[in-house]
């Protein structure tokens, strides 16, 4: 458990989903990917499946049709999972917050961890973005890792001869 | 024999790796044959049209810009060429070259993005990553002249809203020549690598006539054989520079890429040339008149002809604007050439019409 936790820092890999946008932001978070910003440097990886991915980086607003296409994106992550919104349609809605068809920034729908504001905001912004994710994402395991084992302090409280999950432990 | 082949539907989107943008195709496929492919749309629709209806003509401007973050700059260039036109505004000289010099800056990325993404769709990613590489000087470009990296919102009504100084010309034509050097490895692999040839030969193909009917534009048009290009008609600088549209004549995605490779090398001549003819003067002037009646404005994207209808009513928000993408027109084609192909073509073919879905659907 304690080398997952210290690996979890090491290699966030990513998931990258153009919900709204106007492929400004697309650009730069691939261009943050590419050599000269070099993200690969701290270990992240874009994947394309959401079951392999630690962050999901959304950029754009949310509209009626994308926003199913989020959510699965997002159920299908495994835990604990980071979320970051890029640029200032995935905040707030942005320039787009006025149309008929836009429900408004990520946060609507999903809890948003991080937000990156800017129209279209530097990759030298989004690699800072997902320097602080990887961190939150340590932070989260720590604390999923600490209530496992109240959890499981409570179960040998109760049962000192210890149930199943006792027994692994 | 018995015939033992099935037809499954697969939907292949909205989230892909091979995608960057969101479309749904609805595949029919024979065994790993594709016998029929539907889009579905809708999943980037803002209604960014209605949007332009709400705001005045000079807010529009930035509303346009955010149809398609690649091609920002043209798009803006269309949306005020338009209303210059039914203004009666004449654009200072300087204006209409520095207009072609961010406009050829924008299709040298776009193109070299392009590049990028074809490389990878066929999982060359090394390649991938040295397009890439070579674009980022003409992001340095664009950050240091209008300072933004992708959006720079260069446009006015009535011309540009910076300058470009001598120092900064000088610069840029230099920066255009080294780009230029360094096409020449990646153009190598484009073009004679085994694996590349293999998987881009013969794929994809579209007859001249077929692209004609279907209303094909742009690269996918012009690697058909036909040399239709609307910089031609000389909006902007582009009828005082000597430039040639690039065609083809294959139709398949060897000869798409080889068309963007040609464009690439023009895009820098013009460049090039544009920073030396460049005369002095003013860089904007006002607009003689609020905008009153109807037109339409062309000019050519890096994916192909872009139209704009504008209809005005003499106040200072507009009745309505009609925007006709040049990946909306390549659809038609995309989906005559996808039956008959493997499923593991399916990227290439995809990716060789350089779809924007952000401007398809606006």
């Amino acid at each position: 458990m304690k080398l997952i936790q210290k690996a979890a820092g090491k290699s966030p890999w990513i998931i990258h989903y153009d919900c709204n946008s106007c492929n400004g932001c697309d650009i730069e978070i691939l261009a943050s990917l590419t050599p000269i910003y070099d993200a690969e440097r701290f270990g992240v990886v874009n994947v394309g499946n959401p079951k392999h991915a630690d962050i999901l980086i959304v950029s754009g607003s949310v509209n009626y049709r994308s926003r199913r296409v989020l959510e699965n994106i997002w159920r299908e992550m495994p835990g604990p999972k980071v979320v970051i919104a890029v640029g200032a349609c995935a905040c707030t809605g942005g320039i787009f917050s006025d149309c008929y068809n836009i429900i408004g920034g990520v946060d609507k729908v999903l809890p948003v961890d991080i937000y990156v504001p800017g129209c279209a905001p530097k990759p030298e912004a989004i690699l800072d973005a997902v320097v602080r994710a990887t961190e939150k994402l340590v932070h989260k395991r720590e604390e999923l890792a600490a209530r496992q084992a109240e959890h499981v302090a409570k179960l040998r409280a109760k049962d000192p001869k210890g149930g199943r999950n006792a027994e692994k432990q | 024999m018995e015939d033992n082949s099935f037809n499954s539907l697969i939907p292949f989107g909205p989230q892909h790796p091979v995608l960057p943008e969101p479309i749904q195709i609805k595949l029919v496929l024979e065994d790993e044959k594709i016998i029929s492919a539907e889009p579905a749309i809708g999943y980037v629709h803002r209604g960014l049209e209605k949007l332009a209806e709400k705001k005045d003509i000079h807010q529009s401007i930035y509303v346009v810009e955010r149809i398609c973050g690649i091609c920002s700059f043209m798009h803006a260039l269309c949306y005020c060429q338009g209303l210059e036109e039914l203004t009666g505004t004449e654009v200072p000289p300087r204006a209409r070259y520095l207009r072609t010099i961010w406009g050829e800056l924008h299709r040298t990325h776009s193109h070299l993005l392009w590049l990028g993404l074809m490389a990878d769709s066929y999982g060359f990613e090394s390649l991938f990553y040295q397009c890439w590489r070579i674009r980022e000087k003409v992001l340095d470009i664009m950050e240091a002249t209008a300072g933004s990296r992708v959006i720079i919102s260069a446009n006015i009504l009535g011309g540009v809203r910076r300058d470009i100084g001598p120092d900064m010309l000088g610069h840029i034509q230099k920066t255009a020549k080294e780009i230029a050097d360094s096409l020449r490895d990646i153009e190598k692999v484009f073009l004679n690598d085994y694996t590349v040839c293999h998987r881009t030969q013969g794929i994809g193909i579209l007859t001249k006539e077929e692209a004609y009917e279907l209303g094909a534009v742009g690269p996918v048009l012009r690697a058909s054989g036909v040399p239709q290009d609307v910089r031609s008609l000389g909006y902007a600088a582009y009828g005082e520079l000597d430039f040639e549209p690039a065609t083809e004549t294959a139709g398949d995605s060897y000869a798409r890429t080889k068309v963007r490779l040609k464009e690439l090398r023009n895009a820098l001549s013009l460049i090039i040339q544009a920073a030396e003819k460049i005369p002095e003067g003013e860089i904007s002037v006002k607009l003689a008149r609020k905008p009153e009646g109807e037109t339409v404005s062309r000019l050519e994207q890096p994916r192909g002809e872009c139209l704009y209808y504008i209809k005005a009513n003499g106040t200072d928000v507009l009745s309505r604007v009609r925007v006709r993408t040049p990946t909306f027109a390549n659809i038609p084609a995309l989906l005559k050439m996808l039956p008959g192909h493997q499923l593991s073509a399916l990227p290439v073919i995809l990716l060789s019409i350089d779809p924007c879905i952000s401007c398809t659907e606006r």
